[in-house]
């Protein structure tokens, strides 16, 4: 491939991808390739080795691209980051290599990273708490960072004195610790660096350059565990706002800044707690929407393009979440139904999904074929569809199914 | 039923936790049978069940109910005297877990709450359960009904793996196997040999009631 048609591939591409983020009609449905372990399956590889040899990892999400050649492609990276976790001690996962066996995904851990009675110190001062509490519970390498002169508060003779703190034991040994982290974050950040200026040249546009999350899963998942954000939507209520709207300004901050970092417009946004099943409608629109809402709206005013991976099942969300500027967004259902989805929402975002998991990972190429062809046809008339499986490619699926939803797009047309 | 008892219903079913705990050791304190406050607590979850049927109440009123009647539990308990005399009825039993490799529980925990309000007796192994464990509990617990529950596709090899060992340790005479979790479906049934599949709480119920004669 020369270095001309790897541009001409990539605006081909990006073309395609941005006539159905703005509800045209592309030349035809485009289709994203979100792997994760089955990389490691498709490169004969065991998920432990995956996680731990970025160069390895590389070259066959590198081999897959050719193979499949999708519109869009996701971060190999999420899956290499073994030496990292081993090196900041990270407590919040088990992966392979680490807690769980050889051959099996990573596990997060649901417990209670941070505790009822601390919403008041996260409220009042984020940075703080996560200093004083929350970074030596999730990561071994921050344990003794507790022990830093609280800044905040203090000033001329007192702020110059208290640097003695630094000369405590654990600070140093967390310093330390956190140095050795950093090394290894380099190499990793420099093998992901390499590997997307790699495919862009190749022709391969990336299917987002950060992740955020909304304030209610950021709370839920990474702080007060299920049981715990469940129950203080009936407890406290008003200190779950409270931190939430925090939390906002917060997590803004970030896809902000990084998104501006990468140059790449698309922020990837997986979606834990909105189910159907989870809260009730009145629930939804007082926890979850509003502040959610606000942040894709700041997005989009800031040109970013949001990407919304609705887990399970939202369908009776549809007419809420339905309230965005038209043409702006991306969502992607897992289980929601897509016919469905698109009668509500076919005018204002482009969707993306949903080939049944079940189907991919026991069905025959044959039946994932027939499945692609029926969302091609259905969802993707008039545009403003992007084919997917419901969560990309489950660990478990042959190749031959892998290969029959990439043909597809080739083979059918809206 | 008196006010107070009256009360305690409404006040558990209505989520008013502070008040219900309160009014329950109010009458503890005043000698009230703590038997009868545990079936006060029994109507109450009758409630939040209906509730949950009607889809009044989500999650959130679930774990809180849950949490309610293990606090009135534990105050109510210790002040029992004897077991009571009524003769104990046997009540259909249902054993339930995660398959192992996952480690999803919430969907599992609604699942046992409901088969328990709806009067089978339920054992809840866990989480990440091995099928050595599963055949263990099978022999010990003898139920009627096994329910499998698992949300990552790696659990669909699981639970056909436990269905499998469940067979060739001649455990399936007579045991109705029932499979659940966010990507279950018939595809999934078939491939795992299970006999039904459910889609949430309420399939689970009616599932073990059909396969217990109930
Ligand atoms: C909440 C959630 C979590 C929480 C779990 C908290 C907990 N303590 O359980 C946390 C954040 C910890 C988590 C972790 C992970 N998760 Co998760 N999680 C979910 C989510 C959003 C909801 C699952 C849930 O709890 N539902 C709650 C219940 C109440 O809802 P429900 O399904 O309607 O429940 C009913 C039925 O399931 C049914 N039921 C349940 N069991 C049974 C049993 C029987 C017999 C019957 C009849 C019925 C039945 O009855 C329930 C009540 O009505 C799903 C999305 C989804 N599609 O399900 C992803 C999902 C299952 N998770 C996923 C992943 C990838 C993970 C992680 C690997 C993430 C990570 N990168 O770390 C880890 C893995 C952990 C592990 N090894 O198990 C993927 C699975 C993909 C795959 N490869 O299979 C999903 C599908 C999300 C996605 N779209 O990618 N997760």
């Amino acid at each position: 491939m020369t270095e001309n048609s790897g541009a001409a591939r990539y605006a081909e591409k990006m073309k395609r991808v941005m006539d159905a983020v703005e509800l045209r009609q592309p030349d035809r449905v485009p289709v994203a390739f979100q792997a994760t372990f089955w990389l490691a399956r498709y490169g004969g590889i065991s998920y432990r080795e995956l996680m731990y040899n970025y160069d390895k990892a590389c070259e066959i999400a590198r081999r897959a691209l050719i193979e499949f050649d999708p519109d869009l492609f996701y971060p190999v990276h999420a899956t290499t980051l073994g030496p990292l976790s081993e090196a900041i001690g990270f407590k919040q996962i088990e992966w392979p290599g680490h807690g769980v066996g050889d051959n099996q995904p990573f596990q997060y851990i649901d417990r209670e990273y941070m505790t009822a009675d601390e919403y008041d110190d996260f409220i009042f001062d984020p940075t703080g708490f996560y200093l004083e509490k929350y970074l030596p519970r999730i990561a071994s390498a921050f344990e003794g960072i507790n022990e830093l002169p609280k800044f905040a508060g203090l000033y001329y003779h007192q702020l110059v004195a208290n640097m003695r703190h630094f000369a405590n034991p654990g600070l140093v040994r967390s310093l330390a610790a956190l140095q050795k982290t950093a090394e290894e974050a380099l190499k990793f950040a420099q093998s992901r660096i390499e590997f997307h200026a790699e495919i862009t040249a190749l022709g391969f546009p990336l299917t987002h350059g950060t992740i955020t999350n909304a304030p209610f899963d950021y709370l839920g998942d990474y702080f007060r565990g299920a049981k715990g954000i469940l129950t203080d939507m009936r407890r406290r209520p008003d200190k779950l706002l409270e931190a939430m709207e925090k939390a906002r300004v917060l997590l803004m901050r970030h896809a902000l800044s990084a998104a501006k970092a990468t140059g790449n417009n698309f922020v990837f946004i997986p979606i834990h707690w909105a189910p159907d099943s989870f809260m009730s409608d009145d629930q939804f629109k007082t926890f979850w929407w509003p502040q959610f809402r606000k942040m894709l709206i700041e997005m989009i005013e800031n040109g970013l393009i949001p990407v919304c991976l609705w887990e399970a099942v939202c369908t009776k969300r549809l007419e809420t979440i339905a309230d965005i500027p038209p043409g702006k967004a991306v969502y992607w259902f897992e289980r929601t139904d897509l016919v469905r989805a698109k009668e509500v929402l076919g005018n204002i975002v482009c969707l993306r999904g949903n080939v049944s998991p079940s189907l991919m990972t026991t069905g025959t190429p044959e039946e994932v074929d027939a499945s692609c062809r029926h969302l091609i046809e259905t969802v993707g008339k008039d545009g403003g569809f992007i084919l997917d499986g419901a969560f990309g490619i489950p660990d478990e699926t042959p190749l031959e199914n892998v290969r029959a939803m990439y043909q597809s797009v080739r083979k059918y047309n809206a | 039923m008196n006010d107070n008892e009256k009360r305690l219903v409404d006040l558990v079913a209505d989520m008013d936790e502070d008040l219900a705990l309160a009014l329950a050791q109010e009458m503890l304190d005043n000698g009230d049978d703590p038997l009868r406050i545990l079936e006060l607590c029994r109507e109450a979850m009758d409630i939040v069940g209906k509730r949950f049927e009607n889809g009044e109440y989500f999650l959130p009123e679930l774990i809180l109910a849950g949490e309610m009647l293990d606090q009135i539990g534990g105050l109510a308990k210790p002040l029992i005297k004897h077991s009571s005399d009524k003769p104990v009825v046997a009540l259909p039993r249902v054993l339930i877990g995660t398959v192992h490799g996952d480690l999803h529980d919430i969907g599992k925990n609604i699942v046992t709450f409901m088969l328990d309000i709806n009067g089978f007796e339920v054992k809840d192994i866990g989480i990440d359960v091995p099928v050595a464990v599963f055949l263990e509990e099978i022999k010990a617990f003898k139920p009627q009904v096994v329910c499998l529950s698992g949300f990552l596709t790696l659990a669909f090899d699981s639970m056909k793996e436990t269905i499998q060992a469940i067979e060739a340790a001649g455990l399936r005479e007579g045991l109705k196997i029932q499979i659940g979790g966010g990507q279950i479906d018939e595809t999934i049934r078939a491939f795992t040999g299970a006999d039904g599949y459910g889609l949430n709480a309420v399939d689970a119920v009616n599932f073990s009631r059909i396969s217990t004669g109930g």
